[in-house]
């Protein structure tokens, strides 16, 4: 552990010294993290170079003030005897010391300010992507595209429990991660369906609150392709450190390709929706999409966690009306977590996942609720 | 020299301490009442914090009826007063400050201004911005099923031939008046001493306090009743009520601190020199006044 | 009036005795220290590796939430009113403070807030998880029932420190002794009495907070809510206009303190009075038109943005100057290094590291990065357990002797100082990495390239935590058993009027005022 520990301390003086240690090629997968990623944005280099920028006055500034106050410490002791002075003011130097540093300011001012203008240009994007933070998760959608997608966190609760092996990108791996095209300005519009999330992806050096009722927009034009992690930085509850961001930054003609299959996938969705299903199908179905979007409240066993999370076993509208049910899975309760999945995931899962829930963990209804009911519930409303 | 050096330092006394109790109760009994709707220990915090405020400043009106204060200890208990009405001013500013905010800022942003220019359209439905506030961005979304509905009509200047129907305008001239009447009351008793005139124009003051307070609760029910302006009615409503209702307890407050001054005048405890209560409790007055006179211009003018 | 204190506990129930409110307070706030670094640790071990190992995230988002809420209104503001009610009167020549009842009142309404906030740990809902900053609707909507009795104790913690604040100022404008002009006081009493009128000013603006919010969770409001036509973002204005000032509510009077310790040391005025006055007020000027920069990220428009950024950037000028005032007092002077002067050089040391991030937070470009991370809470920490609880500890030491009229463990006090500023550092200057690095705060788990750092953090904290033991032990065995001082002057190059009472001074002081040649003799202001 103290080696550990030294170790790490002559790193950080390194950093000091200035030397970037730059984490291998694109992934953050290196042990050692000292300063902000140089980043593959447009604008993330500037950020850096600011930041930089600002770091080093600082340290000279440091160097002035904590140079004299040690000198004074050390030559002005009175255990080698010096004697005290008595002066205790000077105009001339006050004024020096109050005018200097504003002119210091304004030196770093001028470039946060062109690079700040730079950021809030958010015209002439090429792609827009719709983000809404929910708990705990990311819904993004690419507007006009009809493709829309939820995003969630690959690792498993047996690795944040200790039950298993944490992988090598522990809560910075979704099931879903964003896909998008390098060299070219993607916007983001965000908002959130429930309380203040924050979209932040280091390498793009792009961070924004997703604001419940309001949209905020950001963007991004990457320079590089890669995989890049990021992760939801306003306090949104519990599963805050559980919900990150992905980014999969391809050539062009690659994301191009993985847009016409998602279109294909959405169309082939709604072609489902239309169509009726065995209970096995939906059984199968419900329970791959339950432990995905429901079990990290209700627990893989439905048995929930009591009393934040009720259990659906036997639960009185899990073995009620199909009505009420849907009520449930459709719209939320309002006012707690849980959340209207309405919007959140398609009529042929949320089908199943009911069918599932009604027949799963001896609630043995034998009822089946078909995608098109779903679609009739909504339609309905 | 010698006033200085004999500034009164009470022995000590069990009343903060109960007080502080009281306060404990009220506060724990408050939030007891917000979660599981009973409201008897908040009420019976509220009634002792009444209690000791009724024991405390007898204590100090007894004091100074003894003579202990000296002037020194005068000028502390007007700059307490003072500050204390200074962090009122701050708190009704934080209530003005959401209002504009909420107005100027926010609104516009909602209906579409500035950096959310995408908002009526991806998530409020072609919600307009406008104000006062009476179609809310849940009716644009979700219309009948919204849970904030807009009142149908909004209470600000109705325009000239409306105008003598439009009670916030009785309650200001009111409302100014009685800053006045206070002052003719204060004028009466430190220029020469009299006491009748004084009674007359504070005894005035009160009811017109009264006057307002009850033109307030009608005007309350107008609204909610015909206007269908309520707590729950997005944000015209939540603004109009926090504010005109913040600013009647304030009145209140100073209606009853002006009648309990009324009485001490009547038992003849005031002098023209010396009448420290209602020289503050009128200082309060004035400020509920201003108060009023931004709330007038803020919520119902403009 | 000429007696000493009562017998028992009705002493500490019913006094009106400015030092026995202090020590109330003293006490108090480190029973809250010791309770919030409770919470500390707990966050910290269950960071000492990633996974979750002894909470869960939600338990460990209470213990966010009640650690901020604690330490800053538990702890620091407690403790800097008690100091400011056993020296104020001390210093100015007073007989006590303006309103002595209601200076008990201000300081017993504080216990049953903390112990309402405490017991909601107890709840079956749990304690409030939204952070010490509250944000809407995370507090509101979504919050747990007991958010109403947080609601409440804020409001009791605000009435108190509104009282305690109307006392201070009727205090030092109303019971100087005469000759004790404003331009002789000591910086202590100065920058608490700018400190008092910054509580005054933004306090109802927090009450005003929690009451929206209180209305909009049982009575259907929509302060906050797009849906009704209000807007979470206004409670991060609001909160932050109270917020912004309540940081310079804790540092200013710490300020004072490291003002009257460094020149005793250093054995020479200290260095350009009146522009440390001037600073101060510039800073609590300046403090109440910068609250945005907390609020980079929400979506103001640029020019917002830009005037925050800008107002911010120049706190970093009048702070400056107070930074400059105290290295020019040491400079040439004939330094000695008991304990209080070193806690007081490491205050100017760190304080200034915490203030140089501060003003790389401020820079609206950079803190897209830094926002939300551990960079933030480095710089805070740095401002706040380096600068206030630092300055805290040196107050302790430098007049300890004059409250109790015992003197401290010198050796011990030095162990304590270094631990504390090994322990410290190794705490919180790897946080600066780790939020570079890309790890957000309030994270009760994080990704594995954060572990390394988090584990020396965590090693650190503990270090810093067992400090505060041997804090504890030192202060109560010198009460109990330290060698005896009498000489009035506990410190050969201390100046100021509580160094002209005896040691220590008898219950009552200053009944009669001091001499105008008094007040001259022992000023701290040079002439
Ligand atoms: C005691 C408390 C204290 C103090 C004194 C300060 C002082 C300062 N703080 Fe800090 N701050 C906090 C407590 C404090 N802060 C807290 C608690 C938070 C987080 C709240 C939360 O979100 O939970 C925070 C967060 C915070 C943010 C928001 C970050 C974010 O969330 O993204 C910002 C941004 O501007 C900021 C800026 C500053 C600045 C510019 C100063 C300046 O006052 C510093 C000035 C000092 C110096 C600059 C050093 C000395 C000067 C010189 C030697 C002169 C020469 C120097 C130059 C010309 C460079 N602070
Ligand atoms: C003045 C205020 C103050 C003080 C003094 C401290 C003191 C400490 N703080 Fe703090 N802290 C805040 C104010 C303060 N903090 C605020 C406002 C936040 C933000 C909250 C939010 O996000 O909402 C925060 C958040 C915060 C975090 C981030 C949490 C998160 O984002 O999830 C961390 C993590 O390391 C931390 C650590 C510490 C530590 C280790 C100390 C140590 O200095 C504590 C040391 C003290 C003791 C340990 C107690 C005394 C000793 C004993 C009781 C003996 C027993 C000791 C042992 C068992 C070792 N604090
Ligand atoms: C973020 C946590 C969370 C997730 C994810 C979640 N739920 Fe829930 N669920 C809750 C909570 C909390 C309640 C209790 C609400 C209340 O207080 O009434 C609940 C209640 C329910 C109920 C009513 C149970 C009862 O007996 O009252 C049903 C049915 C339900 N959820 C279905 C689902 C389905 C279907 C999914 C996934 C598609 C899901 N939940 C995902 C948190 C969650
Ligand atoms: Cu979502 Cu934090
Ligand atoms: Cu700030």
């Amino acid at each position: 552990m103290l080696r550990k520990a030294l170790r790490l301390f002559s790193l950080t003086f390194l950093a000091l010294a200035g030397m970037h240690v730059h984490a291998a090629e694109q992934e953050v997968s290196s042990t050692t993290v000292l300063n902000m990623p140089t980043g593959v944005s447009t604008i993330s280099h500037q950020i850096y170079d600011l930041h930089m920028l600002i770091f080093w006055v600082c340290v000279v500034i440091g160097i002035g003030v904590f140079g004299a106050m040690l000198w004074a410490m050390y030559f002005h002791r009175k255990s080698i005897g010096h004697e005290a002075e008595n002066w205790h003011e000077h105009l001339g130097v006050e004024l020096v010391w109050t005018i200097v540093p504003i002119f210091i300011l304004v030196a770093m001012a001028w470039p946060a300010t062109t690079t700040l203008i730079e950021i809030y240009d958010t015209s002439d994007a090429e792609i827009d992507i719709r983000v809404t933070g929910s708990q705990w998760k990311w819904q993004y959608e690419y507007m006009g595209e009809g493709v829309q997608f939820l995003s969630q966190l690959a690792s498993s609760q047996d690795e944040i429990y200790n039950l298993d092996e944490k992988g090598e990108f522990y809560l910075q791996e979704v099931d879903n991660p964003l896909v998008i095209p390098v060299d070219t300005k993607v916007r983001f519009l965000l908002s959130a369906t429930d309380v203040i999330h924050s979209f932040w992806v280091p390498d793009f050096a792009i961070k924004k609150d997703a604001i419940p009722g309001y949209i905020t927009e950001t963007w991004v034009e990457v320079t590089e392709t890669g995989v890049y992690r990021g992760s939801c930085t306003e306090l949104c509850g519990q599963g805050h450190a559980f919900m990150p961001v992905v980014f999969n930054v391809v050539e062009k003609d690659e994301y191009e390709f993985w847009l016409a299959e998602k279109i294909q996938e959405a169309e082939a969705i709604a072609a489902l929706t239309e169509q009726t299903f065995t209970m096995e199908e939906l059984m199968a179905r419900g329970e791959e999409a339950y432990l995905t979007s429901c079990a990290l409240c209700h627990q893989a066993n439905g048995q929930g966690v009591p009393p934040a999370f009720p259990s659906l076993v036997g639960s009185a509208v899990v073995t009620g009306p199909i009505d009420a049910h849907l009520e449930v899975g459709v719209n939320g309760v309002p006012g707690t977590v849980m959340q209207a999945f309405g919007n959140l995931l398609n009529e042929v899962d949320l089908a199943a996942i009911m069918t599932y829930q009604r027949n799963a963990w001896g609630n043995d209804m034998g009822d089946i609720v078909q995608p098109i009911d779903v679609y009739n519930y909504k339609q309905g409303q | 020299m010698s006033a200085e050096a004999s500034y009164y330092v009470p022995e000590q006394s069990k009343m903060p301490i109960l007080m502080a109790a009281a306060m404990g109760l009220a506060a724990f009994g408050a939030g007891r009442w917000m979660i599981t709707g009973d409201s008897l220990m908040c009420i019976l915090g509220v009634v002792a914090i009444a209690t000791m405020m009724y024991f405390w400043f007898t204590t100090v009106i007894d004091e100074n009826l003894r003579g202990l204060p000296s002037a020194q200890l005068k000028r502390s208990y007007v700059w307490g007063i003072s500050w204390f009405i200074f962090s009122e001013v701050m708190f009704f500013a934080g209530f003005f400050g959401a209002l504009f905010y909420l107005r100027n800022i926010a609104m516009p942003w909602l209906g579409g201004d500035g950096v959310g220019v995408h908002n009526p359209e991806l998530l409020w439905n072609g919600f307009e911005a406008e104000w006062p506030l009476l179609h809310t961005p849940d009716q644009a979304l979700n219309g009948e099923n919204a849970k904030f509905v807009g009142a149908h009509e909004s209470l600000s200047y109705p325009g000239l031939s409306g105008l003598l129907h439009w009670l916030p305008l009785y309650n200001t001239v009111i409302l100014l008046f009685s800053s006045y009447t206070v002052h003719l009351a204060h004028h009466a008793l430190k220029h020469g001493d009299n006491r009748k005139k004084f009674n007359f124009w504070l005894g005035f003051t009160v009811v017109l306090g009264l006057i307002f307070l009850c033109l307030q609760v009608m005007e309350y029910r107008e609204a909610y009743g015909h206007y269908g302006i309520t707590l729950t009615s997005g944000i015209y409503g939540t603004t109009f009520f926090m504010l005109t209702g913040f600013h009647g307890f304030h009145v209140a407050m100073g209606t009853l601190m002006l009648a309990i001054q009324l009485l001490r005048s009547f038992k003849g405890q005031f002098t023209a020199d010396d009448h420290f209560g209602f020289e503050m409790s009128s200082w309060y007055w004035h400020f509920v006044d201003v108060v009023w006179v931004m709330l007038f211009f803020f919520v119902y003018i403009i | 009036m000429a007696h000493g204190p009562a017998k028992g506990v009705t002493r500490w129930l019913f006094t009106t005795n400015h030092k026995d409110i202090g020590t109330l307070y003293l006490w108090f706030s480190f029973a809250m220290f010791i309770l919030g670094g409770f919470f500390a640790m707990v966050i910290r071990a269950e960071l000492f590796e990633p996974g979750m190992q002894l909470v869960r995230p939600e338990f460990f988002n209470q213990m966010t939430t009640m650690h901020g809420l604690v330490m800053v209104f538990g702890a620091i503001m407690p403790s800097f009113v008690g100091l400011a009610n056993w020296m104020i009167p001390m210093m100015i020549g007073a007989p006590d403070m303006a309103l002595p009842r209601m200076n008990n009142l201000s300081f017993w309404i504080l216990p049953p807030a903390f112990l309402m906030l405490a017991s909601t740990l107890f709840m079956e809902a749990g304690a409030p998880n939204f952070g010490w900053t509250f944000y809407a609707p995370l507090s509101t909507t979504y919050a747990p029932e007991t958010v109403n009795y947080f609601i409440f104790a804020v409001h009791i913690m605000g009435a108190s420190s509104i009282m305690g604040s109307i006392n201070i100022v009727a205090t030092v404008l109303n019971m100087r002794a005469p000759g004790m002009t404003m331009m002789k006081m000591p910086l202590f009493v100065w920058t608490w009495l700018i400190t008092a009128f910054l509580l005054i000013a933004v306090m109802p603006v927090l009450a005003g907070a929690v009451t929206m919010m209180l209305m909009d969770i049982n009575f259907g409001t929509a302060f906050f809510e797009a849906a009704g036509g209000g807007d979470p973002v206004l409670f991060q204005h609001i909160f932050w206009f109270f917020g912004h000032p309540e940081v310079y509510i804790i540092i200013l009077p710490a300020f004072g303190v490291i003002s009257e310790i460094i020149p005793t040391f250093s054995r020479k005025p200290l260095f350009g009075y009146a522009s440390m006055v001037y600073a101060t007020s510039a800073i609590a000027f300046l403090s109440f038109i910068v609250w945005a920069h907390h609020m980079f990220l929400v979506g103001m428009p640029v020019s917002g943005e830009l005037y925050f950024m800008y107002a911010t950037m120049l706190i970093a000028v009048p702070t400056g100057v107070k930074v400059f005032n105290w290295v020019s007092t040491m400079f040439r002077g004939a330094i000695s290094y008991e304990t209080p002067m070193l806690f007081a050089i490491a205050f100017v040391i760190l304080f200034t590291l915490g203030g140089f991030t501060g003003l790389m937070l401020a820079i609206a470009p950079s803190d897209i990065q830094y926002h939300d991370t551990y960079f933030v809470v480095a710089h805070f920490h740095y401002v706040m357990v380096a600068g206030a609880v630092f300055s805290m500890s040196a107050a302790v030491y430098y007049w300890l002797p004059k409250w109790t009229g015992r003197m401290y463990n010198e050796a011990m006090g030095k162990l304590h100082f270094w631990i504390s500023f090994i322990g410290f550092n190794i705490t919180f200057f790897p946080q600066h990495f780790l939020g570079l690095g890309g790890m957000p705060r309030r994270y009760a788990d994080y990704a594995l390239q954060f572990a390394d750092w988090n584990m020396v953090s965590s090693i650190g904290a503990f270090i810093y935590g067992a400090s505060q033991i041997l804090f504890l032990y030192n202060v109560i065995a010198t009460i109990v058993a330290g060698k005896k001082v009498s000489e009035p002057k506990t410190w050969d190059g201390a100046n100021g009027l509580e160094w002209s009472l005896p040691t220590p001074p008898p219950y009552h002081t200053f009944t009669t005022p001091p001499d105008a040649s008094v007040i001259e003799e022992n000023s701290t202001v040079a002439h």
